[in-house]
């Protein structure tokens, strides 16, 4: 990976002793990241470019990776985009420069030069408008171009990386430390692990710029990895008295990073619906309204034994957990990982052991059948139902109403007709893991067939406003199995 | 010599005597010490101390915990313990029965004065004389009423010399006929049908022997086959001593064995005198005996006391009981499991006909064991899980059937008419279990696979709960998903310069295996794809893990094509089948891995090819300059070339597809068919019929290449490996000519990859072959890949041949399940 950068200051060389490397040798350093070359491809009077040119060793860099790693990954960009490890490679090798310290030229530390910068490939998640949005605040002209995926196939479309050509007229320490957070920034991604110390890293080098950068909360939270705590931590300390802002949106928390492969489970979806977030300004979210609506299905049935099944992270278990009435709650999930964040977020560890021992973790899958819940006073299927295959859904009928066959079974799902109302949808699902979304019709006809095949009465209703035209965003089905 | 002590073979063995009675010393002595659960060692295990009283009860805990887990397992336990007072010898008994196995105590009730001095004899113990006392005084106590605490068998030593004496002598269970593996033909519910009966064993080719009045008495088979009766021979029909005296007299020819019913368990109570409810025919049967003598009537009184509730036979393969029995109880003694094989497994609840509701045990039965048995009257006789019910209800005017063991050949006669209203109509019972659904037990949890090929197969825990969240998300439906492609393990790493795969090595390997005659064919470059088709249009398109490899309407399409083909080419007839199992490479290589393309190698070669001319650029105007950067220039250069010749890798397997324009399957095997698999049939019999496949559409289906070659001829396959590779192929896969072979360490490999040099670019990266970076790629260990592919392989097989056995979905979805399981095992992906 590349960087140069360029001077027309005269006379040129200059640039040599700011940057305590003389022109008229190639150098070579070893650091933990790889190896930096140091070289002038020019240095004349009226013009003078520094070339730092990382090595890194491919192989090097996947070894001692865990094993079970993806294939993908032992072929990857690092030793070519520009990224975090140039990043370090800057501070290290241009250190004194960065802190603004020359021992040939103090005077020309503190002048604004004119100063060219080329990264030929960066990588830059948010492409050429967001390496903008990051250099033209801070006194950049910024001419970024996105590199072609693959110019033989046209359709694909551009990479996420970014030719990025910068011209101004700034201190030479500034540049550096603009470049040395930017890198990591907008390549979204850290080769190493985030901690605290991070934030007085950033804080130093965004003295005097970042707290005034309008995409300052971007910056953090993508410098800081996400992690919210330390975001929050580090605005606080660059706004000092003013309030501090709230999560930014689009931003992954630290737990559930890695989570993207394959989409949230069933269950998991309940959160995380492009919808529930849409309706999260309104004055009680749909997500409650839902929870609230399936509780009170519970509290009428007189249930005090209940399967979460889907249960996903838990969103129904601390408002099961609050009513001492639901004496035994099981949650269910096919996601051994989804119950161990459920777990996490209750934090079980410290719960008291009467409180704890109400509750129990099982991994199942609704498409099985499983001696271990049968017998429950009710079975919560809270937007569950919508995440199963089509010609899958016989099954998780016999094993629910079949085979755990509990007393009450309370399931939510959306209604699709409600969907035109949101516009961002398109006429898609309301997440990329639905496998179908029902009318509420054919929620009627389904939950009428399962029913009289299992020995079940059921009763539809709506979750949510009721629009006169398409109904409520959600809807409920709840099924009382009858005696016999 | 005074006569051994009988103990069954699998029994808990309760040795009863005071401190210093000789107790630990007989068991030392007779049984093995992992058999042997000391009361001492179990406090030392808890306490840290064999004699501290005050750990007794904890002691007690583990002990009864080890003795259940392993009369749980089927093995016989011994308790050394005094078990002097009755309580303590009550939970024992329980513990027993709790695990349908006979309780027996073996007493040793030594002479006060011997337990009194051996005590005083060990330094270790401070055992007060009163307290043995008082152990003995129990003791006697309790001496006479073992048998009715519920102990089967109690023996009493009573001196030391006895003690000394004694021998054990095991007794095999009654129900242990694992020795006698037939054949059988095994006869549901006869119910006093005695014509039918008769009808039946003549078609079934016994010869009847028959009395001076002409009532057969035995029946006997040329080829020294045996009947093997389920019970409910009585009651109902119209001659129900007939059935009797030609059966009790087959049992008494050893030319049948018989299993008795809950119509001859109430038949005996009634003849014994006891009080019964006379109904369900039973009084028809007794107006019946009593036209018959005296002595028939005991005769018959003494067959029915005498017959054991159920047979495990065959080694262990078959179990007979007349209303069946689970996994659990077979081979075990208890009133239960006699309650269970007479009666069945009820709910306690009755239906609106205020007969029995019963639990449907075979739905989730899982055993092993083939289990054949009666009761409940059904239509037609079908396999559940490997059980079967023959009673097909003939007294109900229904028919005789009997089943042919080990053939599995039904043979069944019509009544003659129908004598006795059934109370309530003969028809399936309620809709149970549907034959598609899988349980949780079938998979989670540790797992091991019985295998033909390799044995037991072990599925982590872990690796069962990833495969599970896979399988149900994301997978086709298990019905459509019959088999999952085992991974293949490459060559060993090559020493020649500049590569790192090489057919020599793939040679080598199938020669150090005594294979002799290999097959190369071309690997294809897309992705693995399993296909259903079905004769009728339909089935599946798959990935190795199980998913759609397309959308709907584009699997239906290729299915359609596919469909065609084989109707074309005339597969279906020739093999006998409606559908096929195929095995192939489905290309283009984007078609499936579209966002993988873009995402990891079209990114990493657009990052290189931007980043590195811009660096060669700088390095030649420095050069230019006089600086010595010769080195690095060059190195960029290399760099440079090689970006590109990763990104040229990529795109030669790449090209737009559009629905069916575009796509190609390549076929290269079959996998099932029909009752079928054809693992066993050479690679050129596969390959020439997915040739067929090929000229029926040459459009959709592709060719694949392949050169049979002897394991000498390296330089054959060389030479041809070095043509395709060169030509941009991926590379080639060489496999034993004969498909399925056991070689020296069991079944060989199926196939090996030897994959080219450019293509390794996209799994090493760009730079992979340079020398300093093949020289430490070169180590590299193959031994887990190769233990995997061979494990899946089995697996695979395995499936595939209880498809064909038309075993139940479980058993299928078990072995696809665990293949999916051990593909999460941490393996080197780039192998």
């Amino acid at each position: 990976m590349l960087v140069t950068l360029s001077t027309t200051h005269v006379p040129a060389t200059d640039l040599g002793f700011l940057l305590h490397k003389n022109p008229a040798r190639a150098q070579r350093m070893d650091l933990s990241t790889g190896t930096a070359h140091v070289f002038y491809p020019e240095a004349t009077e009226q013009r003078c470019t520094a070339a730092l040119l990382l090595e890194v060793d491919p192989i090097a860099l996947v070894r001692g990776a865990p094993e079970g790693f993806s294939l993908g990954r032992y072929v990857n960009d690092r030793p070519y985009a520009a990224s975090s490890l140039l990043a370090v490679a800057l501070g290290k090798v241009f250190g004194s420069a960065r802190r603004g310290v020359s021992k040939e030229r103090p005077d020309l530390v503190d002048v604004p030069l004119p100063l060219e910068v080329h990264l030929p490939a960066l990588s830059c998640r948010g492409g050429p408008e967001l390496a903008e949005r990051f250099f033209a605040p801070l006194g950049w002209q910024v001419a970024a171009t996105a590199v072609p995926l693959d110019e033989t196939v046209p359709d694909w479309g551009p990479s996420r990386y970014v030719d990025l050509r910068l011209t101004g007229r700034l201190r030479l320490a500034d540049a550096i430390n603009h470049l040395y957070v930017a890198l990591p920034v907008l390549d979204d991604a850290k080769h190493y692990w985030v901690s605290t110390d991070e934030i007085d890293k950033l804080l130093r080098a965004g003295q005097g710029w970042l707290g005034g950068h309008p995409d300052r909360e971007l910056i953090t939270a993508r410098y800081l990895a996400h992690q919210r705590s330390l975001t929050r931590a580090a605005i606080e300390r660059l706004t000092d008295d003013e309030p501090v802002p709230g999560d930014t949106a689009g931003d992954t928390d630290g737990d559930t990073a890695g989570d993207t492969a394959g989409g949230p489970g069933p269950g998991a979806a309940a959160g995380h619906d492009a919808v529930d977030a849409a309706e999260a300004t309104r004055p009680v979210p749909l997500a409650v309204r839902r929870h609230d609506a399936v509780l009170a299905e519970l509290r009428a049935a007189g249930a005090s034994r209940v399967v979460d099944l889907g249960a996903g992270a838990g969103a129904l278990l601390p408002a099961l957990l609050a009513d001492p009435r639901f004496t035994e709650i099981v949650a269910v999930d096919v996601s051994a990982r989804a119950l161990e964040t459920a777990a996490r977020r209750l934090h079980v560890d410290r719960m008291p052991e009467r409180q704890r021992a109400r509750l129990t973790f099982l991994q199942s899958a609704l498409t099985y059948t499983d001696a271990r819940l049968r017998g429950y006073d009710a079975a919560v299927l809270m937007e569950v139902v919508e995440h199963v295959d089509p010609d899958r859904l016989p099954a998780l009928e016999h094993a629910v109403f079949g085979s755990a066959a509990p007393a009450t079974v309370v399931l939510t799902t959306p209604n699709a007709e409600h969907n035109v109302r949101y516009p961002g949808l398109a006429g898609g699902l309301r997440h990329r893991d639905h496998r179908f979304e029902w009318t509420r019709a054919e929620l009627a006809t389904w939950a009428a067939a399962v029913a009289d095949r299992y020995g079940y009465a059921v009763r539809t209703a709506g979750i949510g406003d009721d629009d006169p035209a398409v109904g409520p965003p959600t809807q409920l089905a709840v099924f009382t199995r009858e005696a016999r | 010599m005074t006569a051994p002590l009988l103990v069954p073979e699998l029994s808990l063995v309760v040795l009863v005597g005071a401190s210093g009675s000789g107790k630990s010393t007989f068991a030392r002595r007779h049984f093995r010490p992992t058999q042997v659960l000391s009361s001492d060692t179990c406090r030392g295990l808890v306490a840290d101390d064999e004699n501290d009283q005050s750990a007794t009860p904890d002691a007690f805990d583990v002990l009864t915990y080890i003795a259940a887990t392993r009369l749980r397992a089927g093995r016989l336990t011994v308790v050394d313990a005094t078990n002097v007072k009755r309580e303590d010898r009550a939970t024992l008994v329980a513990l027993a029965r709790r695990h349908d196995v006979l309780p027996v105590a073996i007493v040793l009730d030594v002479p006060e004065q011997v337990c009194l001095d051996r005590n005083a004899g060990r330094p270790d113990r401070d055992m007060p004389p009163a307290v043995v006392r008082r152990q003995r005084a129990d003791l006697r106590r309790g001496l006479r009423g073992l048998g009715r605490e519920g102990f089967r068998k109690v023996h009493v030593l009573q001196t030391p010399e006895q003690v000394d004496a004694a021998t054990i002598a095991y007794e095999k269970q009654y129900n242990d006929r694992r020795d006698d593996p037939g054949p059988f033909d095994v006869i549901g519910d006869v119910h006093g049908c005695l014509a039918e009966l008769e009808d039946l064993l003549a078609a079934l080719g016994y010869a009847l022997d028959r009395d001076g009045t002409g009532r057969p008495v035995d029946a006997a088979h040329p080829d020294g086959r045996r009947a093997l009766f389920l019970g409910d021979l009585v009651d109902r029909g119209p001659d129900s001593p007939g059935v009797l005296r030609l059966v009790m007299g087959m049992v008494a020819a050893g030319h049948a064995l018989a299993v008795p019913g809950n119509h001859e368990n109430k038949l005996v109570r009634a003849l014994a005198g006891n009080p019964v409810t006379v109904s369900h025919g039973l009084g028809a049967t007794l107006e019946q005996l009593a036209a018959e003598t005296p002595e028939f009537r005991r005769a018959v009184q003494d067959f029915c006391h005498g017959l054991v509730s159920h047979y495990v036979l065959d080694g262990g393969r078959l179990v007979v009981a007349h209303a069946g029995l689970s996994e659990r109880l077979q081979g075990r003694s208890s009133a239960r499991v006699r309650s269970f094989a007479l009666y069945g497994d009820t709910t306690g609840e009755t239906d609106e006909y205020g007969l029995p509701v019963r639990y449907p045990w075979a739905t989730e039965y899982r055993g092993a064991a083939t289990v054949l048995y009666g009761h409940t009257p059904v239509p037609e006789p079908e396999w559940v899980n490997n059980t079967l019910c023959l009673d097909t209800g003939c007294v109900f005017g229904g028919r005789l059937t009997a089943l042919r063991y080990p053939e599995r050949e039904l043979v069944s006669v019509p009544a003659h008419r129908t004598w006795y209203e059934p109370v309530r109509p003969l028809a399936a019972p309620a809709p149970t279990r549907p034959p598609g659904v899988l349980d949780v037990e079938d998979v989670l949890g540790k797992r091991v696979v019985e295998t033909r090929l390799a044995g037991r197969v072990t599925v982590r825990e872990e690796n069962a709960a990833a495969a599970i969240e896979v399988m149900s998300r994301f997978a086709i439906a298990p019905e459509r998903l019959l088999y999952l492609p085992p991974t293949m393990s490459p060559p060993g790493t090559s020493t020649l310069p500049g590569l790192l795969e090489h057919p020599a090595e793939a040679f080598a390997h199938y020669r150090d295996e005594g294979v002799e005659q290999l097959v190369c064919q071309e690997k294809h470059m897309g992705s693995r794809a399993v296909a259903l088709v079905r004769r009728s249009g339909g089935g599946a398109v798959h990935t190795r893990t199980g998913r759609a490899f397309f959308d709907p309407a584009t699997t239906a399409a290729v299915l359609a094509r596919l469909a065609a083909a084989a109707g074309t080419a005339g597969l279906f007839d020739e093999l006998g089948t409606d559908w096929l199992l195929l095995d192939a490479e489905v290309l283009p290589w984007s078609a499936k891995a579209a966002e993988l393309v873009r995402e990891q190698y079209a990114a990493v070669g657009a990052a290189a090819r931007a980043a590195l001319p811009a660096a060669v650029g700088v390095l030649e105007q420095a050069a230019a300059r006089g600086l010595d950067v010769r080195p690095l220039l060059e190195l960029q250069r290399e760099r440079a070339a090689d970006a590109d010749a990763f990104t040229a890798a990529y795109r030669r397997y790449c090209w737009p597809t559009d629905g069916l324009a575009g796509l190609a399957v390549a076929p290269f095997q079959l996998l099932a068919s029909e009752g079928a698999t054809y693992a066993d049939r050479p690679h050129d019999w596969h390959l020439a019929l997915a040739d067929r496949l090929a000229d029926a559409d040459p459009v959709l289906v592709r060719r694949t290449a392949r050169l049979s070659v002897g394991v000498a001829d390296v330089a054959a396959a060389t030479a041809w490996w070095e043509g395709l590779t060169a030509a941009g192929g991926e590379g080639m896969v060489v496999k034993p000519a004969g498909n399925l072979t056991r070689g020296r360490r069991g079944v060989v490999q199926p196939g090996l990859k030897v994959r080219g040099p450019d293509y390794l670019r996209l799994i090493y990266g760009p730079g992979y072959a340079r020398p300093a970076n093949l020289d430490r790629l070169r180590d590299r260990n193959l031994g887990r890949k190769r233990s995997l592919a061979q494990r899946e392989y089995a697996l695979g097989l395995e499936g595939l041949e209880r498809l064909a056995r038309g075993e139940p979905l479980w058993r299928v979805h078990e072995c696809v399940f665990a293949v999916l399981a051990l593909e999460s095992e941490p393996v080197d992906p780039r192998l």
